[in-house]
């Protein structure tokens, strides 16, 4: 064989074995993640204020992901769509308000001592307007959960007998649902992760499979930047 | 070995010669370097003395490291002195050397001295453990339990996808997410999981114990003066395994009572649908499982 | 061989039909649809436990089991079954011939399927590799950053798999395949279209491991722990079908080794003479068949719990994720032997070559080997010390995986004797044989702590137990793997290997192995466990450095995938018969070993290691005529 032909042999291999691990590398990179939402600021300076719309749904629908029954947290971005998207970023030493609409039914916490909501202003919630500062166990649908900041809440879930439930997201107002309403501070800038704590993946042994362990759906991160 | 035709010329073919150079040299580089060690090493490896268990390990790590020293002495004469020594010469590079083939007295004593170091090293490891426990899991029926373990402060560790929370059963079956143990107490820590496989991990105090599903694995630990340590998670479970840490302190009684106080407060309004306190007749520990974990309602 | 004049050579369209990999990897996609089909359209409706997932356990293990089929099938695996059962007499020949054509299919030639062997492992080892260096990336920083958190976990486990999966026959796949018949005097080995099978088996097993990304990858690392296992995403189900298959590929492979062993040494190859690699093959091959149907059964059952709702791992439905634990490391502690003793065996191999003198104390030799292989059973609860299962075992199992220490002492001083004295040639080879030294020693000293339990509580499944058995894989296994590449390539493809390149490789790997892993001893001690994408900022300089030196150490690889395509393909210096001088008997007969080995069957008169006793060959090849079969 010429030496020219083991040479372009040689590079051919080459470029081939750099062209497949760029796509193994990039396809990792993608693999269940999601895309940055930053949420916008209210008021801006020392103590800035944001406002964070969440909504918890049973399942997220066809139009939302390749998985349409997984169940799903969404956010509402900066024009009003509802987005699946968990990695917000957020201010240092802000004060956040979370709107939380919980579209799903209960599950139960694992552990109910869980139901406490913790690490909050005033450590309790509004739910639908009044004041909690327990959530039954039993009637827990999620929880959101920033172990690292020490918030965690119970979101009790819609009756099984609610008329008007919500099938796939996004879900509308009119459906049954309950309004969830905190606020919070971020510290110093980090890198904190948050999840839902109620075993309500579907299906799954422990229900803490599919959408409870891949990002995007039950969990996400707080980019909490200076 | 009788004179050796084919050895290589030029060289002495009393193998004494040699061996007698390595060992002296072997001998006083140990006798140097062991003291050494184990005086100026061994103290520095964690996890330290902030627990009575951590400083046995340490304790142990240092007897070890002062063992394996003239262990690592023995070779790095014997390849420093060997490969210099026995470097083939360009000129001569295919001759062959000695067919020496084997040497009983050489085999039986190296066998007999790795086994003696072995049997002293698994007798002093057996005796260190069953001293107290030594900071590892034991599983729900303990057999090495330190002086006074009946009166010890008990806690239990519930791990879960992906938090430890702490349950205090002296405190009315109390939880909390923070790990607080008073200072100079002899702690009873009983690890359980209520999914998959965890491993409570407080790295300063020196103790690992796994967290199973359904399993009540106990854990001793005698604090002394107050510290804090972390806690990390140290077996592999799924999404968050690598986020799955928290802080815990070592402190004073009083300082103790007063965190227990506050806690308490909080503690309160979940407390009608906790399982019932140990004093009201409730299980020590719990073992809540909400859903079935093999089912999901709704 | 019949020399009869080589018929006129096809149009290249035509030799492409027939069965071969090409042919292969098309059924195997057309298998893997169908099994997809039928799992959703006729099997999955009846067995709808699932409600409303989306994913459908049951068409991943059904799709890559038509896969498999199909790729075996292209390969020609089914053709001699059914020309027997058509009435076609038997035979042991498969594509035994000349040219590039046989080295892409099923071949019966042990010397090509060691060639493919070496080629196949390299590219999973590559790819294993690569992952480490992605591990690696995402370490450098103390926090989360290049690759989402669940992804992180997949690259861990796909390294760890992979390694751990394909480089159990790294040394038993190539090398014993190609040089035990050699070493017995024999002509094949005793199940020649098994042994295809094996390397055929692990190939489709790696590509099943790598398209675990496609389908959520697996969050378990390699010890696949259930429960967590049973919760995780169909990418699990590649683990566990990769797992089986490289388990019932290891299994055939060390049976094949023992029949072969047992059953074709040539006349006077008495069990004294045998080389002692053969002994390292022998006690792992034993390993290999008594420890991977363990495997086999427990992914098993780890597939049953997915699909069909079993619990045998659930502990909330009866099953017990100790019993998991238990076979999983009554598999994986062998498991770690089979990766380790091929390497004593290589070290003892090569070192009387090059210190040119006799092997000393064969018999202790062979008693160290054989003591490793049987003590390696007694061994694995010592996985499970924090784990509570049983809080009384722990002393026993403390003494048993310290009484290791004792054979692995006497290969060790067999070794340093042989050294002793020797006329000792610092060849390419003999460096990484040297390295061996250092390498198992600081994994074995390490190990004595962590076989410890007062000290394992702290170190448990930290960076040192991962330090330890890097060291001891990684420094035990594919630094004799090179060695043996060094010492061996050269008599399997006839072309030198480039001294000077193999040095610069030899420094740069051991130079950054040990930058690499000496520091994550003390990050192990210092809290931060295995697996995880973040850990104390002040581990930062410490993990940065490692992270460093590790793409170094990758970078050494590069310059041995140079000296292999710049040695084979454009230099091609005939090595000659014996380029070490050895007395070994492959070394007696021409580069590449001809396609029979012997023309007559040799008949033994000693051992491979007499050096310094005088010219007197190995084995004369004065035995009958070997036969045609």
């Amino acid at each position: 064989m010429p030496i020219g032909v083991k040479l372009l042999l040689v590079a051919v291999v080459v470029v081939g074995a750099g062209v497949l691990i760029g796509f193994y590398v990039s396809n990792l990179t993608t693999l269940a993640g999601s895309p940055t939402y930053s949420v916008p600021v209210q008021k801006t300076g020392a103590h800035p204020v944001v406002d964070l719309e969440l909504q918890t749904v049973a399942a997220v629908g066809p139009q939302l992901s390749r998985n349409p029954d997984w169940v799903s947290y969404l956010v509402k971005n900066s024009s009003g769509q509802w987005k699946r998207e968990t990695v917000w970023d957020l201010p240092a030493h802000a004060t956040i308000h979370v709107t939380i609409f919980n579209f799903d039914g209960a599950s139960a916490l694992r552990n109910p001592y869980y139901g406490r909501p913790q690490g909050m202003v005033g450590n309790r919630i509004l739910v639908d307007g009044k004041p909690t500062d327990a959530v039954d166990p039993n009637e827990a649908s999620h929880t959101f959960a920033v172990p690292a900041l020490g918030l965690i809440l119970a979101i009790p879930g819609v009756a099984d007998d609610a008329k008007n439930q919500c099938g796939y997201a996004p879900c509308a107002m009119a459906h049954a649902h309950h309004t969830i309403k905190f606020t919070f501070h971020t510290t110093t800038p980090g890198h904190f992760r948050w999840q839902c704590f109620v075993p309500c993946a579907a299906g799954w042994i422990d229900g803490f499979g599919g959408p409870m362990q891949t990002i995007g759906y039950m969990d996400g991160f707080l980019n909490v930047k200076a | 070995m009788a004179a050796d035709p084919t050895a290589v010329p030029g060289r002495p073919t009393d193998s004494t010669h040699h061996g007698r150079r390595v060992v002296v040299a072997w001998l006083v580089l140990s006798a140097i370097a062991t003291p050494l060690v184990a005086i100026y090493v061994g103290p520095h490896i964690p996890p330290g003395n902030a627990s009575v268990q951590g400083e046995g390990q340490t304790f142990d790590n240092q007897v070890m490291t002062a063992f394996v020293t003239p262990v690592l002495c023995l070779m790095a004469v014997f390849f420093g002195y060997g490969l210099i020594r026995f470097k083939a010469r360009r000129s001569e590079a295919l001759l062959d050397g000695p067919p020496i083939r084997d040497d009983a007295q050489i085999g039986f004593l190296w066998i007999v001295i790795t086994t003696a170091m072995v049997l002293f090293l698994a007798g002093f490891g057996t005796y260190e453990l069953l001293k107290d426990g030594a900071g590892g899991g034991q599983g729900p029926n303990p057999i090495a339990q330190p002086a006074g373990y009946k009166s010890a402060f008990q806690v239990q560790v519930v791990g879960q996808q992906w938090q430890f929370t702490y349950r205090y059963p002296s405190l009315g079956g109390m939880e909390s997410n923070s790990l607080l143990l008073p200072a100079d107490t002899l702690v009873e820590l009983h690890v359980t999981s209520l999914d998959v496989v965890h491993s409570f991990w407080a790295v300063e105090l020196g103790l690992k114990a796994d967290a199973n599903p359904g399993v009540d694995n106990v854990v001793y630990v005698k604090t002394r003066s107050p510290t804090t340590f972390h806690v990390r998670c140290a077996e592999l479970c799924g999404l968050w395994h690598g986020y799955m840490f928290n802080n815990g302190r070592v402190v004073s009684s009083a300082q103790f009572a007063s965190w227990a106080a506050q806690e308490q407060k909080i503690y309160a309004s979940i407390k009608p649908f906790m399982d019932k306190s140990p004093g009201d007749g409730g299980a020590p520990y719990a073992h809540t499982y909400l859903p079935e974990p093999t089912r999901r309602a709704g | 061989m019949n020399q009869a004049a080589a018929p006129p050579s096809p149009p290249l369209w035509r030799r492409l039909l027939g069965f071969n990999v090409l042919t292969a990897v098309i059924l195997g996609i057309g298998g893997w649809y169908l099994g997809w089909y039928g799992a959703h359209k006729i099997v999955a409706p009846s067995l709808d436990y699932f409600g409303d997932i989306d994913y459908n356990e049951l068409s991943v293990y059904l799709a890559y089991i038509g896969g498999v089929l199909g790729f075996l099938v292209g390969l020609g695996f089914l053709n001699y079954p059914v020309r027997r059962l058509l009435g076609y007499p038997p035979s042991l020949r498969e594509k035994e011939t000349a040219g590039w054509s046989r080295y892409f299919g099923l071949c019966t030639d042990h010397k090509v399927v060691g060639i493919q062997y070496l080629w196949g492992i390299g590219l999973f080892f590559f790819i294993g590799g690569l992952n480490a260096m992605l591990i690696r990336t995402e370490l450098l920083s103390p926090h989360h950053q290049a690759f989402p958190a669940g992804t992180y976990l997949t690259i861990v486990g796909m390294h760890g798999t992979m390694m751990m999966g394909i480089m159990t026959s790294g040394i038993l796949g190539p090398f014993a395949n190609y040089f035990v018949p050699i070493m017995l005097g024999a002509r094949r080995m005793a199940f020649p279209r098994i042994e295809a099978l094996t390397f055929w088996l692990l190939m489709a097993a790696g590509a099943v491991l790598t398209t675990t990304i496609f389908f959520g990858g697996f969050p378990t690392g390699w010890t696949g722990y259930a429960p967590l296992a049973t919760e995780s995403n169909p990418g699990l189900d590649n683990y566990v079908i990769f797992f089986a298959l490289v388990g019932v590929s290891m299994t055939l492979l060390g049976l094949n080794m023992i029949a072969t062993i047992l059953t074709m040494r040539a006349p006077g190859l008495t069990w004294t003479r045998l080389p002692i690699f053969v002994w390292g093959v022998l006690s792992t091959a034993v390993l290999m068949v008594l420890a991977a149907p363990v495997l086999i059964a427990t992914l098993g059952m780890v597939a049953l719990d997915r699909t069909a709702q079993t619990s045998f791992f659930i502990p909330a439905a009866g099953g017990s994720n100790y019993l998991y634990e238990n076979l999983f490391w009554i598999f994986g502690h062998p498991e770690v032997y089979v990766l380790a003793l091929p390497g004593f065996a290589i070290v003892l191999e090569l070192l009387p070559v090059f210190a040119r003198k006799p092997l000393w104390g064969y018999r202790l030799a062979v008693a160290g080997l054989l003591g490793v292989s049987l003590l390696s059973w007694f061994v694995w609860q010592h996985h499970l010390f924090v784990s509570g299962i049983n809080g009384d075992l722990r002393a026993f199992y403390m003494l048993s995986t310290e009484l290791i220490s004792i054979p692995t002492g006497i290969t060790f001083l067999c070794g340093m004797m042989t050294l002793w004295r020797g006329n000792i040639r610092f060849t390419v080879p003999m460096l990484f044989v040297l390295a061996w030294f250092f390498n198992f020693l600081i994994g074995g000293l390490s190990g004595v702590f962590l076989s410890d339990v007062p000290s394992d509580v702290t170190t448990h499944g930290s960076f040192f137990s991962m330090a330890h058995f890097h060291y001891t894989i990684m420094g035990g296994l594919v630094f004799t793997f090179f060695a043996a590449i060094y010492y061996w390539v050269p008599k399997m493809t006839g072309w030198e290997l480039n001294e000077r390149l193999g040095k610069v490789h030899f420094w740069s790997m051991f130079l950054f192995f040990n930058l690499t892993f000496a520091p994550l001893f003390a990050v192990g001690f210092l809290g931060q466990p295995r697996r995880t994408p973040v850990y104390p900022n002040g581990l930062q300089f410490l993990n940065d450095w490692v992270s460093i030196s590790a793409f170094c150490l990758g970078a050494s690889m590069l310059v041995f995938l140079f000296n292999l395509v710049w040695s084979l393909a454009f230099v091609k210096k005939p090595a000659g018969a014996n380029p070490w001088a050895s007395r070994s008997i492959e070394f007696q007969l021409p580069s590449p070993v001809p396609v029979h080995n012997f023309d007559r069957i040799p008949v033994f008169s000693g051992d491979p290691y007499g050096y310094g006793e005088g010219p007197t060959p190995v084995a004369v090849p004065a035995g009958a005529p070997a036969g045609r079969e």
